[in-house]
């Protein structure tokens, strides 16, 4: 694990507007995440594990307090600046996968390298990867032919192929069956192993937690643990 | 790679897009056949002007314009008249009548239309014997499937077909000039005259004198006659009411791609939100609605082009008399760009409520 926290979260508030009611997710959020580290976040349904992702990620900006990524401040960014943070600083693995149905595992990999700005071939250092991931004879198939467990890998390759300084992976094995969940959360701990890549991971299973190298819990939009 | 995402989304909802396309394509259709229509009549009757081998054509007084061909209101006597001017060879009357639109009879002297024109060539039958015989072009037997012998309707009349003839002069229908003067109480009057010239170089010399002998009538060399029927044909309303259809088309399309689109755009929010979580920025995502809108457009316009190409072949089949359509090449592209204006209008407010979806929302979209 390398030394310095990449991810800096203070007193990190977001609060949604349902209808004419706010609703509080995130209710002040410390949390630092050192570069390299596997952070697990365990919590219950609407503790605002995923809310905390979203905020990381960019995809929405915080209500207040300060979430400084890889040296940049999100809270002082705009909506394009947080997309451009998705390009290459950032990305997601989701519990439905998310693969674009209508593409090729290949060219869903391929899609993630045009919107960075990238070649659509990715570097041989990614073959590497395919390897690790174990999905390189089936990259011409479409999602609908993979299985859950290929399609995760598949969702994997497209999150790491940029080299982004962050993996946000939400529930990951949440549509798995054990052994297919086994061999994501491995495939997960060797890219975290081998290339250093840092990885927050939710999940709702200590076994699957037990995979990082640290576990915070949280409740109720607050890191309790 | 903006291209394959287009690609494989029209093919992945097959049935959306061919209706698409299909529905682009028929304003598309409409628009060039209207406009191969008027191209083609038109050519049709200045050919058939040419083919009568004249050089000049004087209409009575009251023809308004160069369409105006019935009525009968140039003395018989001018013949004559015109036989002993300078330069003038050949001199033919003749009397026109409106059959069924868009079809003219004409009434001719045959003596004089063969001494103008270099003669009838006969694919069947041969001149008029009685005076209930009608010579018709093969355009116009093809299409009313007579041949030499039968009966044939025309004017409230029953004609014998004594003639079938190659097409090109002067009209698709022939009748004897005195029998058609008795019919329109017409004896002694012509409804136009066409004076063939020892040599077309004094058209314009023998135009200048005559209208100077007979002002108030209209007097054009063929040249003019088939200019001023496209100028007229064209102010008399077809302009107009050709962009009325080009108008009705970018509406149609403007609809069929902002609802086709609209719905793609909902069926696809997940995937939009998929994409915005990879980076995707509103201008990408708005620009992949487009390029989909574009290439629909594009689409809709090669089979409207196609369509036009089995309308041709209806009507040359089925009406080849009555009307003639031309593919006119230089209205795909206007036909290409108007669609192409209408997809984009139709495509724009699906775009940008795709582009301004909310990725959170959009990623939980089931």
């Amino acid at each position: 694990m390398n030394s310095g926290p990449i991810i800096q979260v203070r007193g990190l508030r977001k609060i949604y507007r349902v209808g004419k009611v706010d609703v509080p997710a995130l209710r002040g959020v410390d949390l630092d995440v050192p570069a390299g580290e596997f952070l697990s976040i365990v919590g219950p349904s609407g503790s605002g594990k995923s809310t905390l992702f979203h905020v990381i990620g960019g995809l929405t900006p915080p209500t207040s307090g300060s979430v400084v990524v890889d040296g940049r401040d999100l809270a002082a960014m705009t909506d394009a600046a947080r997309t451009r943070l998705r390009k290459r600083t950032v990305a997601f693995v989701f519990q439905k996968f998310n693969l674009l149905p209508n593409l090729t595992a290949r060219d869903n990999i391929a899609v993630a390298r045009y919107i960075a700005g990238m070649d659509s071939k990715p570097d041989p250092a990614f073959d590497e990867i395919l390897r690790l991931l174990g999905i390189g004879s089936r990259l011409d198939h479409k999602p609908s032919a993979l299985s859950g467990g290929e399609q995760q890998r598949v969702a994997i390759a497209r999150a790491v192929v940029n080299h982004p300084a962050i993996v946000l992976a939400d529930e990951p094995t949440g549509n798995l069956d054990t052994e297919n969940s086994k061999a994501v959360l491995e495939v997960l701990r060797d890219l975290n192993q081998r290339l250093g890549q840092t990885i927050l991971m939710i999940t709702h299973n200590p076994e699957a937690a037990a995979y990082g190298h640290r576990t915070v819990h949280m409740r109720d939009g607050r890191i309790v643990e | 790679m903006t291209g394959k995402l287009v690609l494989e989304n029209l093919k992945h909802r097959p049935m959306r897009s061919l209706l698409s396309i299909l529905l682009i394509g028929v304003p598309v259709t409409l628009i060039l056949c209207l406009v191969g229509l008027s191209h083609g009549m038109i050519a049709d009757s200045q050919r058939r002007a040419r083919g009568s081998g004249a050089d000049i054509v004087v209409r009575g007084s009251n023809a308004r314009s160069v369409t105006s061909q019935s009525g009968a209101a140039l003395p018989e006597k001018f013949l004559d008249y015109f036989a002993k001017r300078p330069h003038v060879a050949v001199v033919m009357g003749v009397v026109s009548h409106s059959a069924e639109l868009p079809l003219i009879v004409n009434g001719v002297d045959l003596d004089q239309f063969n001494r103008m024109s270099g003669g009838l060539h006969y694919l069947q039958g041969g001149p008029f014997r009685n005076s209930d015989d009608i010579i018709l072009d093969r355009y116009y037997a093809e299409q009313t499937k007579k041949r030499v012998g039968d009966s044939i309707e025309v004017m409230n009349r029953t004609w014998r077909v004594c003639g079938i003839v190659e097409g090109g002069k002067l009209s698709h229908i022939l009748v004897p000039l005195k029998v058609l003067q008795n019919l329109d109480s017409a004896n002694g009057n012509l409804s136009q005259i066409y004076i063939k010239l020892d040599d077309p170089a004094n058209t314009q010399a023998v135009i200048g004198q005559l209208k100077q002998s007979l002002p108030g009538y209209p007097i054009w060399s063929m040249e003019e006659l088939a200019t001023q029927l496209q100028e007229t044909v064209n102010s008399q309303g077809l302009h107009a009411f050709i962009l009325v259809i080009m108008g009705i088309g970018v509406v149609i399309g403007f609809a069929v791609v902002c609802l086709s689109m609209y719905m793609a755009v909902l069926q696809r929010t997940r995937e939009i939100g998929i994409l915005k979580s990879l980076g995707g920025s509103k201008g990408f995502i708005l620009r992949i609605i487009l390029t989909e809108a574009l290439l629909l457009g594009a689409g809709g316009t090669a089979l409207g082009i196609l369509m036009s190409f089995g309308a041709r072949y209806v009507i040359e089949t089925f009406q080849p008399a009555s009307f003639q359509m031309e593919i006119v090449f230089s209205w795909w592209l206007r036909a290409l760009a108007i669609t192409l204006v209408a997809a984009i209008l139709g495509a724009l407010y699906p775009g940008l409520t795709a582009a301004r979806h909310d990725p959170i929302e959009a990623l939980a979209y089931e």
